[in-house]
Parts: C-alpha cells; structure tokens; sequence
C-alpha cells in the first residue's frame, strides 16, 4: 500500500519542492547541511502530500532547520519541540511530523519531553543532531559531552557522566532507534525514510560535527582512515560484520559483547550475531547502542524497530468508539444530561 | 407527616453547614440537601470544604470535611458567610466549624460520638456538651449513632456498615426542619444502589427515622422552617460547580466554531476537575492530553493550535508561572489558545486549596519582553460557562492567547445554573485562511481587528513558518530589523487594546453616581453584590462596578470612575487590581481593602467598611 502511494506521488514532488526562499545561515562546514540535503531529498519519497509535512523544532543550531524547509514549520522555544510535535500530531494525525532537535535541547532543557514522546510513541520522526556541545550559545558542555571533555564551562574537563541516546531512547520504552552520521548522505537518507515508514516514534541521532566548537568529536569513526575499523552498520538479518576487511565481527560472551576476529581462535560466520531489529527484547539493542571505540565500533543504521501501538492510533480509535456509542452526542446533550429542574 | 400543632417560620434565606470526618459522607449528605432545595424552588449556591490531606487521621481536626449551601427566596449570590445551622457528626468537626456559626444558631451533633476517646482525639480537654461551652447556641443532642442502628436492626446488616448511613438520619433531620420532600434522597437510593435493594431499604429507614425523630422531640418538632422558592426565570436548571462550567463553556465555544477542542494539561489543585470532565466527553471528539508537566502542558496546546484546533490548557498559579515562556510564544505566533488559572492561595506551593486573587499581576506581565495576553475574569461558578466561550471567542477571532481567571471558590462550589440552549449563544468566526489564497502572508492583518490569519498545515497552498524569533511584518521571515521590531511590538499591543471595541461595556449597579464605588473583580462578585444589596437595604448610596474584563478594560471605565467621590477596591491580595487601575487611571484615588487569608471576604465585614466610608471615615 505504502509504496504504490510512493510510486505515485514519486515523479510530481522533487527536492526543489522542499527548499524555501531563506538563506541557510549554518556555519560552512556544519554537518547540518548535509542533513537538510538529505532531508529534502527525502520528503518526495515519503508518500505524503507536501502540505501535509510539518517540520517542528526547539532551540539551537539545529533548530533553525524549519526555515531551510518548505513546508508548514514550527520553530519553537528551547526543549520543547517534542510537546510542540506531540500537540500538532494528536490534533491532526494526517499530518506527518518531524522534528528537529539536538543533544542540549532534548537531552537538558527538554530531558522531559523527549523521553514522554518516546513513551507515548507518538508517529512523530525524531531526528536529533548530536555534535557533543552547546553551538548556538557557543561552546559549554552538553548532557552528551565525553567526561572530562575540556569546553568554555569545563575548562578542567566535564565533571557528568554522559547520557548515550540510544540506551535512553529504549530505557524510554522507544520503539524505533536508528544512529546515523552526517558524512554519509547515502546512509542518513536510507534512515529517515525507513523512520518515516515506521508507525510510532521514530528518533535518528546523527552524529553532527561542529566545526566551530568542538570539530572533528566524531572524528575517530567517520574519518576516511579510521572509520572502517571504528564503525559498524547493522544491518537486518545480517551477521555483525565490520572492518576494512570485513573480518571483525560482534559476537556475545556471556553477558557481553565482545569484537572478535573471523579465522582467529577458531571464529566463523556461524558465531557471529546477526541483527534483529525487530527483537521485542531491548537487551542486545542496548549493548548495540552503546559500544563505542575504542573497544568497539559505534553502531549505525537502524538498531531497534519494534511494532506497538501509537497514542494517536489510539486516540482517534477511542474517539470514533465514544462518537458512536455515547449518549451524548452535541453540547445542548450535554447540557441537559444529568440532574436538571424545571421553573 | 406533622401531627402536632407547629409553627412554621417563613426565612428569606437559610445558611447550613453539614460537617464530619472525610468518611462521614458530607459532600453527598450535603448535595442530597441541595437536591432538595432544587425541587423547593430555592435558588442556591454550595461550597465543599475539603482537607488538604487525602486521608488525614480520623476524628482529629484535621481531617474534617464540610459541604455549605445557602438556599433562598432570595437570589443567591454565594455560599454565604455564618451558618443558621451546623450539623456535626462527631466532635472535631464541631471544634473546627463552631467559629462559623451565627450566635443563636443552631448545632445539631450525634451526641453518641462525644465520647472521651473521640474528645482526646479533636482535642478537648472537656466536654462541650456539658460544659458552657455552648451556652449561645441552640445545641440538639441526637443520639445520631445508637438510632441509626436501632432503625434497622432486623435487616442483618453488619454494624460498621450501617453506621456508614449516619449521615443520612442526620438528612432526614435537617429535612423535617425544613419541610423537605424525601423523594428526591429515596430516588438517589434506588437508582445508585441498584444492584443492592438491602441497602437502598436501609438507607431510606434511616432517612426516615432521623426525620420522625426531628418530629418527636419537642426541641425541634415546635419549629420549623419554610424557605419559599425564589423569582426564578422560567426555565430548565442545573446545580453546576465552577470547574464544570467552564469544562462545558469550551465544549460549547468548540461546537459553535467548528473547532476540534484540545486540552493539554496537567493536574494541579484545585484545576484538575476540568482535566477529568473533559477527558470523559470524547464523544464530543475532544482530545486530551495529560501531559508529562506544566510546559508541555501548554507547548502541546500550542502546537495544536498552530495544526488547526481550538486548543486550551489549564492551571493554577505555580502552573501558570512554568507556563510563562510557552504564552510568550502564542503572543509571538499570534495563535489562539486559552490558558486557564483556577487561582489559589500562594506563593509558591502556599495553600493549595485555598482561595485568593494573587495571579491578577503574573497573568497581566509574568512574562518576558513586551508580551500582552487579554485577561478576563469569570465572577461566579455558573458564569464559569460564558466566561470560558468568552475566553474562547476572543482568543480564536482575534488570534492570541487569552487567560481566563476564575479561583479555588468558583471552582469547587456550585450554584443554580439556567442551562441555556446553544442555538442562543453567538456565533464564533475564527479568521481561517483559505486554501491556495494568493494574498495569505503568514503576518498579513486584517485593518480592523489586526489579527492574522489562522493558515491549518494540511491546506494546499498555505506552507509557512512561524516561531519564537521575531517575525517581519506581513512575510513573517525571521526579523532582527530594529524598526520592524518596533512595529510588531505596536501591533501586539495594539491588538489587544482594539479587543475593548468588541466587549460589553462595564456596567454598574446601583446608581450611577455618588458617594461610594465599590470596584472588584472575579470571584468577589457575589460577596460584593450582597454587601451592596445590604446596604441598599439600609438605605444607603453605593454603587458596583464588578469587572470581568481586566486587560484590555472596558472602554467606558474611566466615565465611571469619574462619577464617583471615592472608589473603593477590595480584593483577596495585597492589592493587585488597584494598581493596574492606577496605572491606567492617574488621576482617581483609589483606597484599597484587602484581605489574604485564603478565606473570602464575609458580606458583614463589607458593610462594616463600606458604612465607614460612608460615615466619612
């Protein structure tokens, strides 16, 4: 059904569609312009009208996305984009919402909100830009902020523990979490059209690079040298392979993963784990979403899709049951239900 | 059922005060009682009086709960001040309330309850049943407890379970007092406990047996009373609280603009009867979210607006302080929404279920920048409901956000509602825009009333984007233009002050000029009218002017002022309204009369001050 509906709108809807008349004011360089490409080469491909795409946003540099894109926009105020999202999707479940945001808006100011929409698992796509800093305000630490990373309000290295988006996207109850990496364009609009196609919220970190004030943080898996060896994209059904060589592979040891090496003491494909996504299961997605260097690689692609049902599938369900059977069916009903006298 | 020779007094109007502990079934004795005066004909107005606690300890104090109604002849305009009658089911409550009796009144108790353990309990070193305690007051000593059970004894019931059913003999009292039909409480019996005859039975023994008990003692068998019913319009009625009207003033604004209604909101005290009143008319196709705070609350009521819903959030102070930065965004996205402050006693978490009127200042300027809201205050529980359709059509035919005002005592009690037919209420026009229209900008006013147009995503032809950052008049592109900001700011402003053009002008009651202007607002409005009315009585010359609309004011407010030598402001604050007034209106002096203790001001003590003023001082 989705896809003759893709089919169909695919050859009236281009790029050009989606961009607006504003100058993109992000910094040259900024990861963002490689998400907002991608983007809008996205949207004609999703298989809704273009007056039916709402892209919402909270504050930060991420946040000025909406007005790159032309559709119908809500540039909200700082953390709150996930109930901006929520109040649009609930009021009209037709509309297909995204919403842009990063790691200070829905991690610190709107840690709330976010996790609320993940519970609720709203049909609402997420896509959460995480460059490791605060850029708009240039340059404090963020909730996602390596510890003992040195910034502008760490000037003796950051004192928290970061938060991973994955493990607290899944420990939120979401159903859908893909990772992504703003230097492949390729990859990151594969993501967001599969998020777009998946019933419930659909969050994507992508790993942006600020390149003003905290450059090359993603640098050790998406630099050309190293990133063989230091990421992995899962893949459905397919085993967890990964390298230059493609030798290296995921395997579970216990209670843990561990990276391994195939021909190495006795390793085959066989021992390798494969990926399922749509394990209902959290565990192994947690531990997927969580590797990072230097003892594994980083995971992308889309680690956690699971089917559930959607507060606004429900909402409009439990309206259409109380239209039919309840009494009162207008406010003169209402009015007059109950106790009444007459003088 | 009366058999001997008695008088039957004639009252204008009956203050009565039912009180127990949380599990005596006060809230029912007492609505069972307003039922009553419904079918009398009375007009009415309730008060509950809840513990702050849930369940605080039994028999303590503390864990009293209390139901008012004060019924007439006359017109009601509150729960009134000191009760004719206070019924106490045990000793705490009668400690608790004793204050709020009229000297002479009377005090019915189940003398069964004063009991030492009991006593200890509520805190009396003696008593008061046999001390001088009460010597003012005509005190009925009804072995409440031991009669209960006596009068239904052979239907093999368990004790504990009848004793549940003491309120209702204490019902059946007050109705042979005041010549109440007991078919409206027997009708209640049979329809809620329906499945259980046994119980419906035992319920109407014990109504019955604390009337005829009524009618064999001659203390109270020699008196009765009769409340004749009041000049009512013609009309269907319903008894309504505060929260439910406004619930329902919404539904209504919603039907008549054709508007899906959305509610995001959080529970707060003492706003979250609207939360749950909405929540159960999804017939109506109202969608409601709980939301996960105070901000989403509001965000999420936002967003709704901006996707095409007439979209309301509601709260009381601390909640309207969280919600501060999200109404600055519905002024600077000129969309509709109401924001609703069931007001309580504060700062802070203050008294939660106590009344005042201390959010007039944060609902006009709580907010960052030049951010104005139209303010309008509801005046009465039943008026809740036009307040709320008031609220709603201002905010969808004008485009911006609208705080409506009401407070703890408009919310929780409940008077005697004319219930109107929606085919009466006016018509709501939200300015939408029209699809593919070539001239919709997304900062494009109309000339008159200034607002934009409301363009709903999913409309072909209408894309745009709008946000927080300042926005170029007319295109609505993101502005850091010094002048253009100037503008903005001028329209905003300016759009909310042309709203005065579109309201009723003030009125006044009483005459028009004189003496003495009694100048209040909100919830004050019945207290006021009575003391006012008082004072009539006494032949004296003072005026009303009670204000439901705050900001933009009345345009024919200052004309008003003009006429009068003083004008007094009282208020439950410190003195809020006053000083908007002043600001707007430098040259009248206006002396102020306030009172923050969580209580309302008592008619009496408004004709005491009003006399004093009258007299020169």
């Amino acid at each position: 059904m989705e896809k003759i509906k893709t089919e169909q709108l695919k050859p009236t809807l281009t790029k050009e569609d989606f961009i607006s008349d504003q100058m993109v004011k992000w910094c040259p360089g900024c990861g963002d312009h490689a998400i907002l490409s991608a983007f809008q080469k996205v949207l004609p491909q999703v298989g809704v009208k273009k007056e039916d795409v709402v892209v919402v946003s909270g504050i930060g540099c991420s946040s000025r996305f909406p007005y790159y894109v032309k559709s119908y926009g809500f540039h909200g105020i700082h953390g709150r984009a996930a109930a901006l999202a929520s109040g649009i999707k609930i009021s009209n479940p037709e509309l297909m919402v995204w919403m842009i945001t990063g790691d200070g808006d829905s991690l610190a100011i709107g840690g709330n909100h976010f996790i609320h929409l993940l519970r609720r698992n709203l049909d609402i796509n997420v896509m959460l830009f995480n460059n490791k800093i605060y850029g708009l305000t240039k340059g404090q630490f963020s909730p996602t902020t390596p510890t003992g990373h040195r910034t502008k309000s760490s000037p003796q290295g950051t004192i928290e523990h970061p938060f991973n988006v994955g493990e607290l996207a899944i420990g939120a109850q979401g159903t859908f979490f893909a990772r992504a990496v703003d230097t492949n364009p390729k990859m990151m609009a594969e993501i967001m059209l599969e998020a777009s196609r998946h019933s419930g919220t659909s969050l994507i970190e992508i790993m942006q690079n600020c390149v003003i004030f905290n450059d090359k943080i993603h640098a050790e898996f998406t630099s050309r040298e190293t990133r063989d060896d230091s990421q992995i994209y899962l893949e459905h059904g397919k085993p967890m392979l990964f390298g230059k060589e493609n030798d290296k592979g995921i395997v579970l040891r216990g209670t843990r993963l561990e990276v391994v090496k195939l021909g190495q003491d006795g390793i085959t494909i066989d021992d390798i784990l494969v990926h399922d996504k749509y394990q209902w299961e959290s565990g192994i997605h947690v531990l997927l979403a969580t590797m990072e260097p230097p003892e594994y690689p980083i995971a992308v692609g889309v680690i956690r899709s699971i089917s559930d049902f959607t507060f606004d599938g429900k909402m409009e369900a439990i309206i259409k049951e109380e239209k039919e059977k309840g009494k009162i069916k207008c406010v003169d009903d209402l009015l007059n239900s109950g106790k009444t006298w007459e003088i | 059922m009366t058999s001997k020779a008695q008088k039957v007094v004639e009252l204008e109007h009956v203050v009565v005060r039912f009180a127990g502990d949380s599990g005596d079934g006060m809230q029912l004795t007492g609505s069972l009682f307003s039922d009553a005066a419904a079918i009398a004909g009375n007009d009415f107005a309730t008060f509950p009086d809840y513990p702050a606690e849930i369940r605080a300890p039994q028999g303590t104090v503390a864990g009293v709960s209390g139901f008012q109604i004060h019924f007439g002849h006359k017109e009601i305009h509150t729960s009134g001040d000191m009760a004719d009658v206070l019924v106490a089911m045990n000793p705490a409550p009668l400690k608790k309330n004793l204050m709020w009796v009229k000297p002479g009144g009377t005090i019915i108790v189940d003398n069964d309850t004063f009991i030492d353990k009991q006593l200890e309990k509520a805190g009396y070193s003696n008593n008061p049943l046999e001390d001088e305690s009460l010597r003012d007051y005509n005190v009925i000593q009804a072995p409440v407890s031991t009669l209960t059970k006596t009068s239904v004894e052979d239907l093999g019931l368990d004790n504990k379970m009848v004793l549940k059913s003491r309120n209702m003999f204490a019902l059946g009292i007050m109705f042979f007092i005041f010549n109440r039909k007991l078919s409206s409480a027997d009708e209640f019996f049979e329809q809620k406990f329906r499945a259980n005859p046994l119980v419906v039975e035992s319920n109407k023994r014990i109504l019955r047996a604390g009337y005829n008990y009524a009618e064999s003692i001659e203390a109270l068998s020699s008196i009765t009373y009769k409340v004749e019913p009041a000049k009512l319009q013609k009309g269907i009625y319903r008894n309504i609280t505060g929260n439910i009207a406004t619930a329902w003033g919404f539904l209504a604004a919603a039907e008549k603009s054709g508007r899906q209604l959305f509610l995001g909101s959080y529970p707060i005290t003492p706003a979250s009867e609207i939360l749950q009143e909405l929540s159960k008319h999804k017939s109506l196709g109202v969608k409601v979210l709980q939301a996960e705070d105070e901000i989403a609350g509001i965000v999420s009521t936002i967003g709704a607006s901006f996707a095409g819903s007439f979209a309301i959030t509601t709260t009381s102070g601390p909640g309207l302080s969280l919600k501060s930065e999200a109404i600055g965004l519905a002024v600077m996205t000129e969309l509709p929404i109401v924001i609703v402050d069931v007001q309580r006693a504060g700062p802070s978490t203050g008294m939660p279920t106590k009344s005042e009127q201390s959010d007039l200042m944060q609902a006009l300027y709580g907010r960052n920048g030049e951010a104005p809201c139209i303010v309008i205050a509801a005046s009465s529980s039943a008026n809740c409901f036009y307040y709320a359709f008031e609220a709603s059509k201002l905010a969808m035919e004008h485009m911006t956000p609208v705080i409506l005002l009401t407070d703890g005592y408009l919310a929780n009690g409940s008077e005697v509602f004319k219930i109107p037919k929606m085919s009466d209420l006016v018509e709501i026009k939200p300015p939408l825009a029209e699809a593919n229209d070539p001239e919709y900008f997304p900062y494009k006013r109309d000339p008159e009333r200034l607002n934009r147009k409301w363009a709903v995503p999913g409309t072909e032809g209408l894309r745009h984007r709008i946000g927080g950052l300042e926005k170029e008049d007319i295109y609505g592109h993101v502005s850091h233009d010094p002048e253009n900001h100037q503008i903005m700011s001028e329209y905003r402003y300016e759009k909310v002050q042309r709203v005065a053009k579109y309201v009723e002008p003030q009125k006044v009651y009483g005459p028009e000029e004189g003496e003495l202007l009694v100048v209040s607002w909100g919830g004050t409005y019945g207290v006021m009218m009575e003391a006012v009315q008082e004072l009539h009585k006494q032949g004296k010359s003072v005026s009303l002017a009670h204000f439901h609309y705050i900001n933009p004011l009345p345009r024919n407010t200052e004309e008003i002022f003009s006429k009068f030598k003083r004008i007094i402001v009282p208020e439950l604050n410190m003195g809020q309204f006053v000083l908007h007034l002043r600001m707007h209106f430098q040259k009248f002096n206006f002396e102020q009369y306030n009172k923050v203790q969580g209580l309302p001001f008592m008619v009496k003590e408004l004709v005491d001050k009003f006399n004093q003023m009258l007299e020169g001082k």
